[in-house]
């Protein structure tokens, strides 16, 4: 069998914190605080999770191709791409929950006791109230969080049953679930899907709080808000395969100088993509999203005449613009 | 089985998901009080069924028939449509796939609705015979033994059936209209509408290798003081170790 799951090196050390009533993970990374004798494991980089050559097939249709990838401890990771892209089956097969078609994954944890997981549509019975169901979880699990102070993090009352919850409130006891544990790693799928923008900003407060525990983060999202605020580094993902890895700044600089052009036309923009001023070229909509370096501008019209836009603004990239431009259609 | 029995937090699934069956008001009445409910009811508005029957070999309806059948309907609701539909919700909304990314396997669930249901068996069997005994001077059952194998026997073989249902069925509407769909027709063979003794002979000889139909005529025998006789015995044990097997074989988590 191709795939290493489950225990590997452990890389690091619990700690008790007494007030939070259970124990919290010290990465290897700030090392400097470890006692000499701490053995460095002979683990190349800090990798906690190590994805090689995923590949994955559901009879004939191929859902993941060719993915790889690293996860730093503590890092909040990132994968993007639109819907079938084969993002949720990477996470699951890092999760445990699918077995690779060839390829490996590799979690230098615990799958059961250390990761934590939030699945799309996960959901609970009408009638369990949130602190039954968190104090059962946290029961599962053998160095649980405290779930008491969990509920007041995410503030939900324990007395409200399942069926009662607004949908920022269910993704809020989904996060909560998912920490109970006390995991290393947490993987979130398209946790703020569905939700109001403040229930989205609220959600996107408690991921980056995980990262102060020394939580690991997989998160799975097709929002590049989401992405660009949170995470260290994203792999975008399409048709199965990984575009380019990079953090989202490195990612916005990879594809263009850092322009953009919004305008819609009538006329062909195919003559645009010859241009060496432009890094990418694509429709949404009825607009037309130009990227490109600092004299983008010149160059266009150049070529396509102002008279024949309108609507035309020009702004900076944003990590919505180099997803566009990678995959050539918008991620959302 | 030790396995499930150590299971960290295993106590405290037990007492969420009983207390989750509690809190459907409709399941606890259609398995609890509804069979005794109508016992009792039945029993006192039909005047025939307190006279003895020399179709009954001298017993009263309210004696053995009347309260068997009550019993097989507590067991048959429970098996048929309570157990699978929870499961099936179950299934559907995710909370066995939550459970598989926990040190819990989710088959640890399965163990403990199985056995809340079994549980629950028990409390409306004897329900049903301690309010018979009290209201309609209904006796005990006489073949004790008899009548305690049967019912172990029948339920197994009807909570098979319905772990099997809760198999094959893609969601939960179907599986409500299933479990309903082969509740009534099993009900039917096992004499709740037309005593057997009332059936034709060839429906008769149907009946008694369908689940029900021997297991209502293994209970209704003992309550009368019959050794349950071998046929029902082995018609139960049977169908029982073939939908387990078709149970395990089809059997998604997700």
């Amino acid at each position: 069998m191709l795939v290493s799951l489950g225990q590997a090196n452990v890389v690091g050390q619990w700690r008790e914190v007494p007030d939070r009533g259970g124990g919290r993970y010290t990465p290897s990374g700030t090392s400097a605080a470890f006692p000499a004798s701490f053995a460095i494991p002979t683990v190349v980089g800090m990798a906690i999770i190590t994805v090689d050559n995923l590949h994955k097939t559901y009879g004939t249709r191929v859902a993941v191709d060719d993915v790889s990838f690293s996860v730093d401890e503590g890092e909040i990771f990132g994968i993007v791409g639109r819907n079938g892209a084969g993002k949720t089956t990477t996470v699951e097969c890092v999760a445990g929950l699918r077995a690779p078609t060839s390829g490996t994954v590799h979690v230098d944890a615990d799958l059961k006791e250390q990761v934590g997981v939030q699945l799309q549509d996960c959901s609970m019975p009408d009638k369990i109230r949130v602190g039954e169901a968190l104090a059962l979880y946290a029961s599962f699990y053998s160095r649980p969080a405290d779930w008491r102070g969990l509920l007041s993090e995410v503030g939900l009352d324990p007395r409200t049953a399942f069926a009662k919850l607004s949908g920022g409130q269910r993704q809020r006891l989904s996060i909560a679930l998912a920490l109970v544990g006390n995991p290393r790693i947490a993987i979130l799928d398209e946790l703020t899907t569905g939700l109001d923008p403040q229930a989205r900003r609220d959600t996107w407060e408690l991921i980056a709080r995980m990262r102060d525990r020394g939580v690991t983060v997989l998160l799975v999202s097709h929002f590049m808000e989401e992405v660009e605020r949170l995470c260290d580094r994203v792999a975008v993902i399409s048709d199965g395969r990984v575009l380019a890895l990079d953090t989202p700044a490195g990612l916005v600089s990879q594809v263009s100088g850092g322009q953009r052009l919004v305008f819609r036309t009538s006329a062909s923009v195919e003559p645009l993509r010859s241009l060496p001023e432009v890094t990418g070229v694509a429709v949404d909509g009825d607009e037309v999203v130009v990227t490109g370096t600092a004299d983008v501008l010149t160059a266009v019209v150049n070529v396509l005449p102002a008279s024949q836009m309108s609507g035309l603004r020009m702004d900076r990239t944003t990590l919505d613009d180099a997803f566009l431009a990678l995959t050539g259609r918008p991620a959302a | 089985m030790t396995a499930i029995i150590r299971t960290p937090g295993l106590g405290r699934l037990a007492a969420v998901e009983s207390r989750l069956f509690l809190r459907e008001p409709l399941a606890v009445f259609f398995a609890i009080g509804l069979p005794a409910a109508l016992l009792l009811i039945l029993g006192s508005a039909i005047p025939g069924f307190r006279d003895a029957s020399p179709e009954l070999g001298g017993l009263r309806p309210v004696d053995a028939q009347l309260p068997g059948m009550m019993v097989l309907l507590s067991v048959a609701t429970l098996a048929l449509s309570t157990l699978p539909t929870a499961l099936v919700v179950y299934r559907e909304r995710g909370v066995l796939r939550r459970m598989s990314t926990t040190p819990v396997q989710p088959v640890v669930l399965l163990a403990v609705q199985l056995a809340i249901n079994a549980v629950v068996a028990v409390v409306a069997t004897t329900l049903t015979l301690v309010s018979g005994h009290l209201v309609l001077d209904m006796p005990f059952p006489r073949a004790l033994l008899g009548f305690t194998v049967v019912v172990v026997l029948g339920a197994v073989a009807m909570f098979a059936l319905g772990l099997f249902l809760a198999a094959v069925a893609p969601n939960s509407r179907i599986v409500q209209g299933v479990g309903a769909g082969t509740l009534f027709p099993l009900l039917f063979f096992a004499g709740m509408w037309l005593p057997r003794d009332l059936m034709p002979e060839a429906l008769r000889r149907v009946s008694d290798f369908t689940p029900t139909g021997a297991f209502g005529q293994g209970l209704v025998g003992t309550l009368g003081g019959h050794t349950p006789s071998a046929l029902h015995l082995a018609v139960m044990a049977g169908w029982a170790v073939v939908a387990v097997i078709a149970a395990t074989r089809t059997f998604r988590w997700q």
